[in-house]
């Protein structure tokens, strides 16, 4: 623990994202207005004491569409990146376990999925089964796996030769138990950087299909679909851009802080004070 | 090397001044419209795009309606109308001719209406020119319309869009490649970017003053409005309201703002439970803030309508009391329908603002009475099978732009599916009414039966917002029938 609180861009990125998460959770149980609380006469109001960060064109209150946006952000993201931790990290420790054609299999596999521009490819998924948050989800998800199936195979790799691993298959461990009990532990730490990242991406992703029209739909809201509706009126009420952007921006740079800082505090190589080990 | 930069730029500056030199007397006019239309041929689609680009442009009818909505002369110099009122003689312009060259005369007239009435014709208002039952050509420059009933307002619905003369070598093409004898012809059509026409020369009429006219398709608000700063195009028959004031203290921009024939209703699937209910429509009815959805949507530019009918046409009554916005009369109504805690239904909305915009808003209000709406977006494409052409809706929001499209709900079979015999037989003796004060009287009694039937809601009559270079003058302020008339539009200095 004093380990990792000695990165101060870890501590920043963390307590960041926290409050973000925070905030989106405070949404679940309480918003200082219901976010479908339409109300046209006290549309475009300027950041007051009833309304911290003014109201939107439809009269519905900033900050709470802000809380609630924020939480749908989280949600997709991390379901999303949970679809692609799921089913990305088997595939890539199998591929590392197991190897020949199996490992095959799964590169061709990812590399079909890579060569697909995701957002592209997203925008195809939502069309074709309609626009949604879940379905968001499934397009983000998708595009997680590859991503996550490398992570695990290239960290099981140089696992898989050292001489623990080989201890274990003269014990008779199988590939599973070898994939289960030695590779999945080492590559962990891998894995958790590049799910924060993953997130930053899907947060990112999820607001572009909003913005497109692709994600989540009214009356739900998410930090994408907002920056879409206040986009025609941005020349005359810059403001209703600026707050969901602003809040865009910041959970990406905390996420992505958090996981640059993960990365030093996990990977000894980068550890300071012992930089032998990088020759 | 800087050097060479400088000089570059000097030069660049030069030839940009030279080329603002030649620009001086622009007759070229380039117009951002939000919807790109599905083909070019009025007489073969519903689509309000075809006529913005088209209609008085590229093709003519016999006669041509005004930008206040009066019928004028067009193909046709003059008519005389028998003592009956049954038959109709045309004198047709001499010397005019299509786009291709051929000859415009009496046998054009008979194919397209020929073509119209057709077994197999693919025209959207096919009811309207139901009633002739001959053709006569007299001679090639005169033809005469028998009717087997009178109907009203024949003259003007031959100006419609869906009436202009096509010819029978081309009428086939018309789709992609459309050949009238207006004074623009067709040039090109980039699909998906725009649509170009250019003065056709040897036009019969008074030419127009602009050489080019191009038709640019800008769906997003904020690139239009970007466009527009910019100076890549010179206006917009029609902005969106909401971002309306960067333009309203802008001295290089004019707006004009102007009435339409746009009712925006809530289209209520009248054959689908519980909207066939009275009771359940009329807490709909109800239920709606009418001023809310106005202002939410398009900034207060909009007139409240009880019923679905302009409120600048002189048969116009206002009939917005007939069900006030009332929560507690709606939530009462609902339980008398034996919907005490309400229902859920359906919103499709297609993607227009105004009705993406409202759908919000009316979803917020019929809550508040107990009323769950799932809003569904689809593109247009998709609305007009579902929705217009299956009828599998609860529930949508669309403008009916065309001009005295109150006939629509005589007839059974329309989207929303209101089926009653009174109001029917009403229409039936309005259109066979040529009385100005008895059509009138007639004109309020179907108001009337429509508002207390509350067949939809009805939310408000667009208004027409255009942007435009403050240059420009003769675009049309007021939209009586659907279309952008290039006729006037003119540059000054």
């Amino acid at each position: 623990m004093k380990r990792l609180l000695s990165h101060p861009s870890l501590v920043i990125g963390l307590v960041a994202t926290l409050l973000f998460l925070a905030i989106g959770l405070l949404s679940l149980v309480w918003t200082p207005y219901p976010i479908a609380q339409i109300d046209i006469p006290r549309r475009f109001l300027a950041p007051s004491a009833a309304h911290w960060l003014g109201t939107d064109n439809l009269g519905r209150d900033m900050l709470s569409l802000i809380m609630a946006g924020t939480w749908t952000s989280f949600l997709v993201a991390a379901v999303a990146m949970a679809i692609g931790v799921g089913v990305g990290v088997p595939l890539g420790l199998a591929a590392a376990a197991w190897g020949g054609p199996v490992e095959w299999l799964v590169l061709r596999l990812t590399d079909f999925v890579f060569a697909f521009p995701a957002v592209i490819a997203a925008i195809l998924i939502t069309t074709l089964i309609g626009p949604g948050a879940v379905n968001a989800i499934v397009a983000i998800g998708i595009f997680n796996i590859p991503v996550f199936a490398r992570v695990a195979r290239g960290g099981a790799l140089s696992i898989a030769t050292l001489d623990f691993v080989a201890a274990g298959r003269l014990a008779g461990l199988g590939n599973m138990l070898i994939a289960w009990r030695h590779l999945l532990p080492n590559v962990m730490s891998l894995i958790i950087v590049q799910g924060t990242i993953q997130m930053s991406l899907g947060i990112l992703s999820e607001a572009g299909l909003s913005y497109i029209g692709l994600g989540t739909q009214p009356p739900e809201t998410s930090l994408g679909l907002m920056l879409k509706d206040a986009q025609s009126v941005f020349l005359i009420h810059p403001w209703l851009t600026m707050v969901p952007g602003l809040c865009i921006v910041l959970i990406v740079i905390a996420l992505n802080i958090a996981g640059d800082g993960l990365r030093d505090a996990i990977d000894p190589r980068l550890r300071q004070g012992n930089p032998n080990v990088l020759a | 090397m800087n050097k060479t930069l400088k000089a570059f730029g000097v030069a660049l500056a030069l030839s940009s001044a030279l080329a603002g030199m030649a620009m001086a007397q622009p007759t070229e006019v380039r117009i951002g419209v939000a919807l790109e239309p599905p083909a070019l041929d009025p007489t073969a689609g519903a689509a309000e795009a075809i006529d913005i680009v088209v209609y008085q442009n590229v093709f003519e009818g016999l006669t041509r309606i005004d930008q206040n909505g009066a019928v004028q002369p067009g193909l046709a110099d003059s008519w005389t109308i028998s003592e009956d009122g049954l038959t109709y003689t045309f004198k047709l312009h001499d010397g005019v001719t299509f786009h291709d060259g051929t000859t415009f005369d009496a046998e054009d007239v008979k194919f397209t209406f020929d073509r119209i009435l057709s077994e197999d014709s693919v025209n959207a208002h096919r009811e309207f020119y139901e009633p002739i039952t001959g053709i006569t050509i007299i001679d090639p420059l005169t033809i005469a319309f028998t009717l087997d009933r009178q109907i009203g307002r024949f003259l003007f619905d031959l100006g419609r869009g869906d009436a202009v003369i096509v010819a029978p070598e081309s009428a086939d093409n018309n789709a992609n490649d459309p050949i009238g004898t207006g004074p623009f012809a067709f040039v090109q059509w980039d699909k998906g970017s725009r649509v170009v026409l250019e003065a056709y020369g040897p036009y019969w009429g008074a030419p127009a003053h602009l050489t080019k006219a191009s038709y640019v398709f800008i769906s997003d608000t904020a690139t239009l409005t970007n466009a527009l700063l910019a100076g890549d195009i010179d206006g917009t028959n029609n902005f969106a309201t909401e971002a309306l004031a960067v333009f309203e203290n802008n001295p290089q921009f004019k707006v004009l703002v102007g009435t339409t024939e746009g009712e925006t209703i809530l289209s209520t699937n009248n054959k689908r439970p519980p909207f066939d209910n009275l009771k359940v429509r009329q807490a709909m009815a109800h239920a709606l803030d009418r001023q809310a959805i106005i202002d939410g949507t398009t900034n207060g530019y909009g007139t409240p309508i009880g019923a679905p009918f302009a409120p600048h046409n002189p048969y116009y009554v206002d009939l917005t009391g007939t069900y006030p916005y009332d929560p507690e009369a709606a939530k009462a109504l609902l339980a008398e329908a034996g919907y005490p805690d309400g229902f859920s239904a359906t919103l499709k909305l297609p993607p227009v603002a105004y009705a993406r915009t409202s759908g919000q808003i009316i979803a917020s209000q019929f809550a508040a009475v107990g009323i769950k709406l799932e809003l569904i977006n689809v593109e247009w494409a998709q609305w007009l099978e579902d929705v217009y052409a299956n009828k599998d809706f609860d529930l949508s929001i669309v403008s009916h732009v065309e001009p005295f499209d109150i006939g629509n709900y005589a007839n059974p079979d329309y989207y929303f599916g209101y089926d009653n015999p009174e109001f029917q037989a009403l229409i039936k003796t309005l259109n066979g009414t040529v009385d100005e004060a008895k059509r009138k009287e007639l004109a309020i009694e179907a108001q009337t039966i429509l508002a207390r039937d509350a067949v939809n809601g009805y939310l408000f009559e667009l208004a027409q917002t255009g942007v435009w270079n403050a240059k420009l003058t003769g675009m049309w302020q007021n939209s009586p029938i659907e279309g952008l008339v290039l006729r006037d539009i003119a540059w000054t200095e």
